[in-house]
């Protein structure tokens, strides 16, 4: 090869490289990933990241990229037991993870009425999310989920826009001991303390903000 | 009509005075002597009429949980009352508002003065809230003053309940040590309030408060001694996870807490921070306004 040729050469597969790159987190969430285990996400998580409440698929669009990633190295590690995610988060590289979660958290979020402790608080969900229980150490979800549980930062997710069957399928993991991948057992010790009237409620009203 | 102009100059000038006069300027710390575990209960929310009477509460509630938002041109911080009074000013252990309201007007012998509960609410503005008091008769403080007295229905006045206050923490025998507190806020607080103690915003403003800097509670403010914080930390944080942190643990994480700069005392003498330390801080509590640390003097504010 002459030394043109090599350069041309090189070039090219560094663009296409460029290109798999910006077009990784699209095509890894519309096809899959590298590993045919590694199922495309659109399937149940919806054309546009949305989610599928009938299934149970939660909403991915808008959440933060650090969560993202957190929630899919927590799968792979098994420190969140699922036995549709842990085989397709195993299935991932390191960089398609990443890929995945920058190009979800870019995606709009729902839009969520953006509730506070302000707000009055009638029936059994409302006052867990906007006044706690703080005879059994319950804070309000808001103050750690942000108003209408919209998400704070990377270690605490929206909650508004999920659908109840998914958030009470979440709370009740906790309860369950199968998800326990919180820092410091920050929402584990929350969840546990929830009765099942409690659950059902509360993911209710995370739910109805969202529509 | 002429002089007009000369009425409003007067305001312009007198205002900014007027504000800056401090309200309760004795900030030294509370010294409950109640024991027993804490068993008031303050009346449920649905209890309330549904009139002028109940109106004026849910107001004051609104204020107490979200100032930011309905008492914002009294504040000059990041914060929420509530943000150091939990559960709305409800939790006993929390300085829960029952635990006070019913103890005030309060006399104090150090200073032969009587403060009443407006004064005492118009300091937490000055100092916590690092703002400016709302006069006396303003709405804010009627509103504050309501809620406070419906959340004492039924406590006796001028009578100490167990559970005001923070409950005190003994200092660790051999003192309190900075860099350990470190290793404690990075384990266990940084997660919310951040690797830099700068809080944590969603859209409306701060969901997890800051605990130094210049949208923090200001060096007059009852948080500011490292004692009193570490009575707080220990009984309230993490949050819901109160009570899981040793003794010092909870000094040490307060020492490491207020060893970082936060806006100026408001008392602040010739701006001097020697004399400021001298008359204000020097009996106060453990705290370290006008000390210097790893080379750093402490107590100079955030411009
Ligand atoms: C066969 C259906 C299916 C496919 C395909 C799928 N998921 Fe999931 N996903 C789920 C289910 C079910 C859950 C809820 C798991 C649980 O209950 O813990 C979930 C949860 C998640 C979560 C956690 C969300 C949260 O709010 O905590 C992330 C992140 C995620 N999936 C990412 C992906 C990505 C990225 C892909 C594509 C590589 C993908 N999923 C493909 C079904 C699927
Ligand atoms: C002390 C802080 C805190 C409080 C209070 C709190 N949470 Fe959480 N919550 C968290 C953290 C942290 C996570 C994320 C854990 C992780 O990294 O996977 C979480 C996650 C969740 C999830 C899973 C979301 C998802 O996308 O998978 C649900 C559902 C949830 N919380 C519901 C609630 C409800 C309901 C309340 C009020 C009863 C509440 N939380 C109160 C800290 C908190
Ligand atoms: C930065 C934390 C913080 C904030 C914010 C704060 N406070 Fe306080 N408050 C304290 C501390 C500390 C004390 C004194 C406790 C002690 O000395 O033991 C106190 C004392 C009080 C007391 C007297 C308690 C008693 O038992 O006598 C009242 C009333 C009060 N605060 C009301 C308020 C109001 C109203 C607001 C909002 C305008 C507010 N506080 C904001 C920390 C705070
Ligand atoms: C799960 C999140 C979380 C963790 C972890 C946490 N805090 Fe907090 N902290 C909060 C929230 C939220 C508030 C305000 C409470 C409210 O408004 O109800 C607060 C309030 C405070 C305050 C009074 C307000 C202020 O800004 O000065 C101090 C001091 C404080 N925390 C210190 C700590 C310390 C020290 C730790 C670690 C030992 C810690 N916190 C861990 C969420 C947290």
């Amino acid at each position: 090869m002459r030394t043109t040729d090599r350069l041309l050469a090189g070039a090219c597969a560094l663009l296409l490289a460029m290109q798999a790159q910006a077009a990784d987190g699209q095509k890894l969430f519309t096809q899959g990933g590298a590993n045919p285990a590694a199922m495309a996400c659109v399937t149940c998580h919806g054309a546009n990241g949305e989610g599928m409440a009938a299934g149970g698929f939660p909403r991915l669009a808008g959440l933060s990229a650090g969560y993202l990633n957190k929630q899919l190295e927590d799968f792979r590690s098994g420190a969140r037991a699922n036995p549709i995610m842990q085989p397709i988060a195993a299935a991932l590289g390191d960089d398609e993870m990443q890929a995945l979660s920058a190009f979800l958290a870019a995606k709009p979020a729902p839009a969520a009425a953006q509730a506070n402790r302000a707000d009055a608080a009638e029936g059994v969900g409302a006052r867990l999310a906007l006044r706690g229980a703080w005879e059994r150490n319950i804070p309000e979800c808001v103050s750690c989920h942000g108003p209408g549980g919209s998400g704070v930062g990377d270690a605490f997710p929206a909650l508004g826009g999920q659908s109840a069957a998914y958030l009470s399928a979440q709370l009740n993991a906790w309860r369950q001991g199968t998800r326990k991948n919180d820092p410091n057992d920050l929402m584990g010790h929350v969840a546990r303390s929830l009765t099942d009237a409690e659950v059902t409620a509360v993911a209710e009203y995370f739910a109805s903000l969202g529509q | 009509m002429k002089l007009f102009p000369f009425a409003v100059l007067a305001l312009a000038v007198c205002g900014p005075v007027a504000a800056a006069e401090i309200k309760m300027d004795d900030q030294s710390q509370l010294n409950p002597k109640a024991t027993g575990k804490p068993a008031f209960e303050p009346p449920q929310e649905s209890d309330l009429p549904d009139n002028a009477y109940g109106k004026l509460v849910q107001e004051g509630r609104a204020i107490f949980v979200n100032t930011q938002k309905y008492a914002g041109e009294y504040v000059g911080n990041g914060m929420n009352c509530t943000n150091c009074h939990l559960d709305q000013g409800r939790k006993a252990d929390s300085a829960p508002l029952w635990g006070a309201y019913p103890m005030y007007p309060a006399y104090r012998k150090k200073n032969d003065k009587v403060n009443s509960y407006a004064e005492r609410v118009q300091g937490c503005f000055q100092f916590s809230m690092n703002g400016k008091p709302p006069a006396a008769d303003s709405h804010v403080i009627n509103a504050l003053s309501a809620y406070s007295y419906w959340l004492s229905t039924g406590a006796p006045t001028g009578q100490e309940l167990p559970g005001r206050a923070y409950p005190e923490v003994p200092q660790p025998k051999g003192g309190y040590d900075i860099a350990k507190g470190r290793e404690v806020y990075a384990a266990q607080c940084a997660v919310c309030h951040g690797d830099d103690g700068q809080g944590q915003k969603a859209a409306e403003g701060y969901v997890f408060p800051p605990l130094w800097g210049r949208d923090s509670f200001n060096w007059g403010a009852g948080m500011h001694r490292i004692n009193t914080a570490a009575a707080f930390i220990k009984e309230n944080m993490p949050l819901g996870k109160g009570r899981t942190l040793s003794d010092e643990e909870a000094w040490n994480v307060a020492a490491y807490m207020n060893s970082h700069e936060r806006p100026q005392d408001p008392r602040l003498i010739d701006g001097s921070i020697a004399k400021t330390r001298d008359k204000y801080h020097a009996n106060d509590g453990v705290n370290l306004y006008g000390v210097e640390v790893n080379g750093v003097l402490l107590g100079q504010g955030i411009k």
